[in-house]
């Protein structure tokens, strides 16, 4: 065996661990902290895959925001029954009858057993389309943004639509109309602003750089994009005065601005060319940067909005009314 | 022994990973928790899929797979915030963090009070 294989095995064998430990833990903070760890584990896990952009979105995606979205979500139910005046530890959900755990143990059982043979009859070496892809790409050196936004772009175009959807659904099940909410207005710390005033900018500056690597090296819209989203969580958790700099009609905007760019590219190229998102050569470059910088900002203040929305509305907006509820509109 | 490839090792670490999420998604009850099972499942999928790009590479690892499995992990992150925002929903309305809350919630009142 060569270390390689060894620190294969380990990695491996420490996502499963941490997949069962955070699976079977009943204390939900634990379960958060865990799946942290699980999400920095992953993008280690691409690293040795050889897929430094998935790492670099992993690091931020599924080790930074599932884990302040979990945290939150937690924080919240627990402030729930606060206010209900529910004290102690929720009881857990009575047990399922032995039969039906079973049964589930069984399904869990057989899919896996299906899936391992299906792996182990997995086929070898094939060419793949790694070769494909480098041979059409003449001005993107870096093949997996050539495939975001040339190849399929298609599925990048829609996935800024899904995002927009998830916003709007996010908004409409925590019936909002506006993406203003109430701060939760921690107490002024001068360490928190100090840290959060030199940490911004410097991460919106990480933000621009990945973006102009994206052309020749891993980096691109999504990572830059992550790490905006994170930027805005930051700002608004710490109720820096510069997220509310922009008005709500700012949001919208910025919500949109991907998915617009991109239709108005398909449009564009369906006229020029007549075929949709196919770039003519001489403003290829052009036209790929603005759809990616579009992209970036719009995958930044949707998660921003992910994180916001789930947030009760303005209780500012109820002061003014002169009322006090504590509980806003649902 | 037999020698192991690297990405063989991944896929079985990927469909179990799969297996463990699937598990944890019928068992547990709690809302959240079965969000949190769902994203374990995703990591499945999406470690299968570079698992298998790492296997056809010959300097690179095939890009195809490896944009999908970011557009997913974005698709994955975004649905599970709003998934997050309608369990948050249901428990504010019904008090329960669980989908079974009709039959079973009194029960629970009755078992507290004992």
């Amino acid at each position: 065996m060569t270390a390689d294989l060894v620190l294969d095995l380990l990695l491996v064998v420490s996502l499963l661990l941490l997949a069962w430990l955070l699976l079977r833990s009943e204390d939900f903070l634990r379960t958060a902290v865990l799946f942290i760890a699980f999400g920095l584990f992953m993008a280690i896990a691409w690293v040795r895959l050889l897929a430094p952009d998935i790492a670099l979105a992993e690091a931020a995606i599924g080790a930074g925001i599932t884990g302040v979205l979990l945290m939150d979500a937690i924080r919240h139910m627990e402030w729930e029954r606060q206010q209900r005046g529910e004290d102690g530890p929720e009881h857990p959900p009575p047990k399922r009858p032995l039969a039906v755990r079973g049964g589930i143990l069984a399904a869990a059982l057989a899919a896996g057993g299906l899936l391992v043979a299906g792996v182990w009859q997995l086929p070898g070496q094939r060419p793949g389309l790694a070769g494909a892809v480098s041979d059409r790409t003449e001005e993107l050196e870096h093949p997996v943004t050539a495939v975001l936004v040339v190849f399929r772009s298609i599925d990048t175009w829609l996935e800024l639509g899904i995002l927009m959807l998830a916003v709007i659904g996010l908004l409409a099940a925590r019936g909002r109309q506006t993406l203003e909410a109430a701060s939760l207005a921690p107490p002024r710390d001068p360490v928190l602003e100090g840290v959060v005033r030199v940490l911004a900018p410097l991460a919106i500056l990480v933000a621009g750089y990945l973006l102009w690597l994206g052309t020749w090296a891993p980096g691109g819209a999504f990572q830059s994009g992550v790490i905006l989203g994170a930027v805005g969580m930051l700002l608004w958790l710490s109720d820096h005065r510069s997220i509310e700099a922009l008005p709500v009609w700012g949001w919208k905007l910025l919500i949109v601005v991907g998915f617009a760019t991109f239709t108005a590219a398909a449009a564009i190229t369906l006229l020029l060319s007549g075929a949709m998102l196919e770039y003519p050569p001489d403003w290829m470059l052009a036209m790929i940067k603005s759809i990616e910088l579009a992209a970036a900002i719009s995958i930044g203040a949707c998660f921003t909005a992910l994180f916001v929305g789930q947030h009760p509305a303005q209780q500012r907006l109820q002061t003014d009314d002169g009322k006090q509820e504590r509980h806003p509109r649902l | 022994m037999m020698e192991i490839e690297q990405h063989a090792l991944y896929a079985l670490a990927a469909v179990l990973l799969f297996a463990l999420g699937f598990h944890g998604l019928l068992s547990r009850r709690h809302l959240l928790r079965k969000i949190i099972a769902v994203n374990v499942m995703s990591s499945g999928v999406f470690l299968l899929l570079i698992a298998v790009a790492r296997r056809d590479a010959v300097d690179f690892p095939d890009p195809v797979p490896q944009a999908m499995v970011l557009t997913g992990i974005v698709v994955a992150i975004s649905i599970s915030a709003l998934a997050m925002a309608l369990a948050r929903r249901i428990y504010r309305q019904t008090g329960g963090s669980t989908l079974y809350a009709a039959e079973e919630e009194p029960q629970r009142e009755e078992a507290q009070e004992e």
